[in-house]
């Protein structure tokens, strides 16, 4: 077990742990929007800052990223890292002022709406987390989406904008959109998503639409499952 | 080592070098890639039609960058070292026949002294290169970068013999260490204890990586030591590849340079064929190769993690260094990755000692120092100075102060992170900590020297603009952040300043500063923060005044003709694209305020200094 000091408290927590987990384990609440427990940590948002002091040394580090050290002591409501929390959500406010989940989380960290700041129209509610690329890609396995451009132009989505030859609809992307930027709209056998519309598979047994007929293909492909086999819902299995 | 590696090492080297001869006819005509622009290599190729033609044997070396670039293409004429300055074809038939086959001088191509107006014949007597410790960059003007011989004829692969033969991998990090050599790129980190980090730490292969990703607007020494004296370069990271244990190295350099990348090419596969690169170095059980890795042109690629991204053919953008590439770097193995002038460094460490190249320089910062002087300067170009050369003796002794007799305002360090430097504090000796101190850091080198009519507010908000747009947008506060602060001082320049903006430009830069994830977000602010720091009453002129007080800022100007001065020549009625200008010949003229764009035509045709803007 690793000792550390946060906010004063001492607390063990396993060797390879990050901060986040042990401060949190600790009951002490830290704001995050890129973590994802499906997804490799990209450190993107910046909200889960904390200030560590090593030596007589302190910085500033992304707790979801930092693994526990002994000796290390942790603040995680210093003015430093409050500042820095407070800024990341007027910066994500004026981004994305239709999201629902940031005024929610700004008004649980106190944060009002910074005036000064001209509300972007253009950019829904991606406050770019990239935990879609990266459920396409480390979990999927197939990288339909991907960030383009830099700085402020950057974006996600699929090649050029273009129709994906490799998408299967499965939706793991809007599962882990932490806004709900994401759309994807359903009729009975029908679903579209990333501008391609997807042909739903029908239940072999109770005739319900459950899955993409891309999606039980890649998956028979994949595992060597006959596809007649996928084809029977969930429910019914 | 055995002893007969020890012997053969040597031999290879012998054998291969060529005795400089100081004595011998040569002509030098630099051919870096800005006296190439002035046409060098025309000059290059009818020195050598007229020497034939006239029948006299000399030999034409087109060498890496002199440095001056104001006054190029530069010639010397040895053995006189006569220094040609600004040479045209024109010129080529006369010094054929006068300085090559006589030794007479022709006194038009000589620099004069602007002060004392008094012929200058050799580059050491000008006052650009006098101050200067060329001990890097100077042996750029001694050979053809082209050419393996011409570098081993000026002590080349020397110091890569010594330590194959005598020196452990320790030995060699110890030497490094004492001599106090830091990273040039920017940072300022020591390269011995990375070095030792890589040496010690596990896995295989471990990797040796020139930075070369020289993105700073204004800044062109690293591509000037690349181009012109390649092989420095390459002896230095063998060198470092031999004390960590590296068989694998890399020069990740822009494409944007494409001459650098043709001599490094060259250099590689000269040092291949000599038995320098490759497996079983110098007949060693060494083994070390160089590939290099073009970069498409993000600033943020010189960053270290976003350059190993890009290598590894990711898209260029910075992680989260809480593992040290030391550790885990290129391909998560164990990397070294240090600056091209860092590694031309190491070279000259080995060779003259440790304690030679520790007393050059501060305390802190050892060594000498390439900085690219550009902006209002009136010699613009490279120069290599010790650390602690005051920034008073770089712009105005090498730099030859600031053009039209105009007023020093600023000098921004460090490259578009960096900062600007007032003058108040011309006398701050230039080293790694001193810069930082006052707000600024050292960068990689580049110097942009800016005078009165320079708006601070505008500079910042132009390096502002730039860090926006090379920002990867990773993190929030540097992709959101830097963009917020550009869009305020776009206000402030437009003439919509509001009270408090200052202070939320200042508060704002903190926060990008402490919580953006890489370098580049955290340095980003510095052109806000130091501009606010010593000219904050430009600033408030622009926001409270509705002033610029430098007359940029377009929103917040107006042109007028001072009727006085003006004798109705009717210059600028010509050059005013917008026809905003009216009056009678030999009357004063008057501009239409609804008309003028601020483009400031008028004011460079006057010859009468009538134009205000106020």
């Amino acid at each position: 077990m690793v000792n550390l000091t946060v906010d004063g408290k001492n607390i063990s927590a396993p060797k390879g742990t990050m901060l986040l987990e042990a401060i949190r384990g600790a009951g002490i609440s830290i704001p995050t929007l890129c973590a994802h427990e499906a997804v490799s940590r990209s450190g993107a948002c910046r909200l889960c800052v904390v200030e560590i002091k090593k030596g007589n040394r302190t910085r500033i580090v992304t707790s979801c990223l930092y693994g526990v050290e002994d000796g290390l002591v942790v603040n995680t409501k210093s003015d430093r890292v409050l500042n820095v929390r407070r800024l990341v959500m007027e910066l994500l406010l004026a981004r994305c002022p239709e999201s629902d989940v940031l005024q929610k989380l700004a008004k649980e960290l106190g944060v009002e709406p910074q005036s000064r700041f001209v509300a972007d129209t253009d950019k829904g509610k991606c406050i770019l987390c990239r935990s879609c690329v990266r459920v396409c890609e480390e979990v999927v396995g197939v990288s339909a989406i991907g960030l383009f451009a830099r700085g402020p132009h950057k974006t996600v989505g699929t090649p050029y904008n273009e129709k994906s030859d490799v998408c299967i609809g499965c939706g793991a992307c809007v599962y882990v959109c932490p806004t709900g930027h994401i759309e994807m709209t359903s009729t009975e056998d029908k679903r579209k998503i990333w501008g391609r519309t997807f042909k739903m598979q029908a239940c072999t047994k109770c005739g319900k639409f459950f899955a993409p007929v891309d999606q039980l293909k890649f998956i028979s492909k994949k595992t060597g499952t006959p596809l007649e086999e996928l084809k029977i819902c969930t429910e019914c299995r | 080592m055995e002893e007969n590696q020890d012997v053969q090492a040597h031999q290879v080297i012998e054998e291969t070098r060529l005795k400089y001869d100081p004595k011998k006819n040569v002509i030098t005509v630099c051919a870096g890639t800005g006296c190439r622009a002035y046409g060098s290599l025309k000059v290059k190729e009818a020195l050598e039609a007229e020497l034939q033609k006239q029948n006299i044997k000399a030999e034409v070396v087109a060498t890496g960058c002199l440095g001056f670039c104001e006054k190029g293409p530069m010639t010397v004429i040895h053995p006189h070292k006569y220094f040609y300055q600004s040479v045209k074809v024109e010129d080529v038939p006369e010094i054929v026949s006068k300085t090559v086959a006589k030794g007479e001088v022709i006194s038009r191509l000589f620099y004069r002294h602007p002060e004392t107006q008094k012929t200058l014949f050799r580059e050491e007597d000008l006052p650009f290169y006098k101050k200067q410790l060329r001990v890097v960059f100077g042996k750029n003007g001694m050979i053809d970068p082209t050419k393996i011989d011409d570098y081993l004829a000026i002590e080349g692969y020397q110091a890569l013999a010594k330590v194959l033969s005598e020196m452990t991998p320790e030995q060699v990090i110890n030497e490094v260490k004492k001599a106090g050599l830091r990273g040039r790129g920017g940072g300022g980190f020591h390269a011995a204890v990375k070095w030792e980090g890589v040496r010690k730490a596990h896995g295989d292969p471990k990797y040796v990586i020139a930075n070369g990703d020289e993105g700073d607007p204004g800044a062109y020494m690293d591509r000037s030591l690349m181009e012109g004296n390649p092989h420095s370069v390459i002896e230095g990271m063998i060198i470092g590849a031999y004390a960590v244990g590296s068989s694998q190295g890399y020069i990740y350099v822009r494409n944007e340079y494409p001459l650098a990348v043709t001599h490094l090419t060259l250099a590689i596969e000269a040092a291949r064929e000599r038995g320098l690169l490759g497996k079983n170095i110098l007949g060693t059980d060494f083994s070390f190769d160089i590939k290099i890795n073009k970069g498409a042109g993000a600033f943020v690629c010189g960053e270290s993690s976003a350059l190993f991204a890009s290598i590894e053919g990711r898209a260029g953008e910075p992680r989260a260094k809480y593992v040290h590439a030391v550790e885990k770097g290129l391909y998560d193995k164990p990397t070294v990755l240090n600056n091209v002038e860092t590694w031309a460094n190491v070279p000259l460490i080995i060779n003259k000692g440790a304690d030679w190249y520790a007393s050059i320089g501060t305390e802190g910062s050892k060594g000498t120092k390439i900085f690219s002087l550009v902006g209002k300067i009136n010699n613009t170009g490279l120069i290599e100075v010790p650390m602690g050369t005051t920034l008073y003796e770089i712009i105005y002794d090498m730099g030859g102060g600031i053009p039209k007799g105009r007023k020093f305002k600023a000098v921004q360090t460090g490259g578009p992170s960096g900062g600007c430097i007032p003058e108040s504090l011309l006398d701050l000796p230039v080293d790694f900590d001193k810069l930082y101190e006052v707000g600024s850091m050292m960068g990689s080198g580049g110097m942009i020297v800016m005078d009165d009519t320079s708006c601070m507010v505008d500079v910042a908000r132009y390096f502002t603009t730039f860090l926006e747009e090379e920002s990867c947008g990773k993190c929030v506060p540097c992709r959101e952040g830097v963009r917020r602060m550009k869009e305020i001082l776009d206000d402030i320049c437009a003439g919509k300043g509001q009270e408090g903006d200052v202070e939320l430009l200042e508060k704002i830069a903190t926060g990008v500063a402490d919580g953006s994830l890489c370098a580049l977000g955290g340095s980003a602010p510095n052109p806000v923060l130091s501009t606010i720091k010593y000219f904050r009453h430009e600033y408030e002129a622009h926001i409270k005044e509705h002033r610029c007080p430098a007359g940029v800022c377009k929103a917040l100007i107006t042109y007028s003709i001072d009727a006085e001065k003006c004798t109705g020549c009717g210059a600028c009625i010509k050059v005013c694209p917008v026809q905003a200008i009216t009056g009678e010949k030999k009357k004063a003229h008057v501009i239409d305020d609804k008309k003028c764009t601020r483009c400031g035509a008028c004011i460079e045709s006057c010859k009468f200094d009538s134009i205000i803007v106020k």
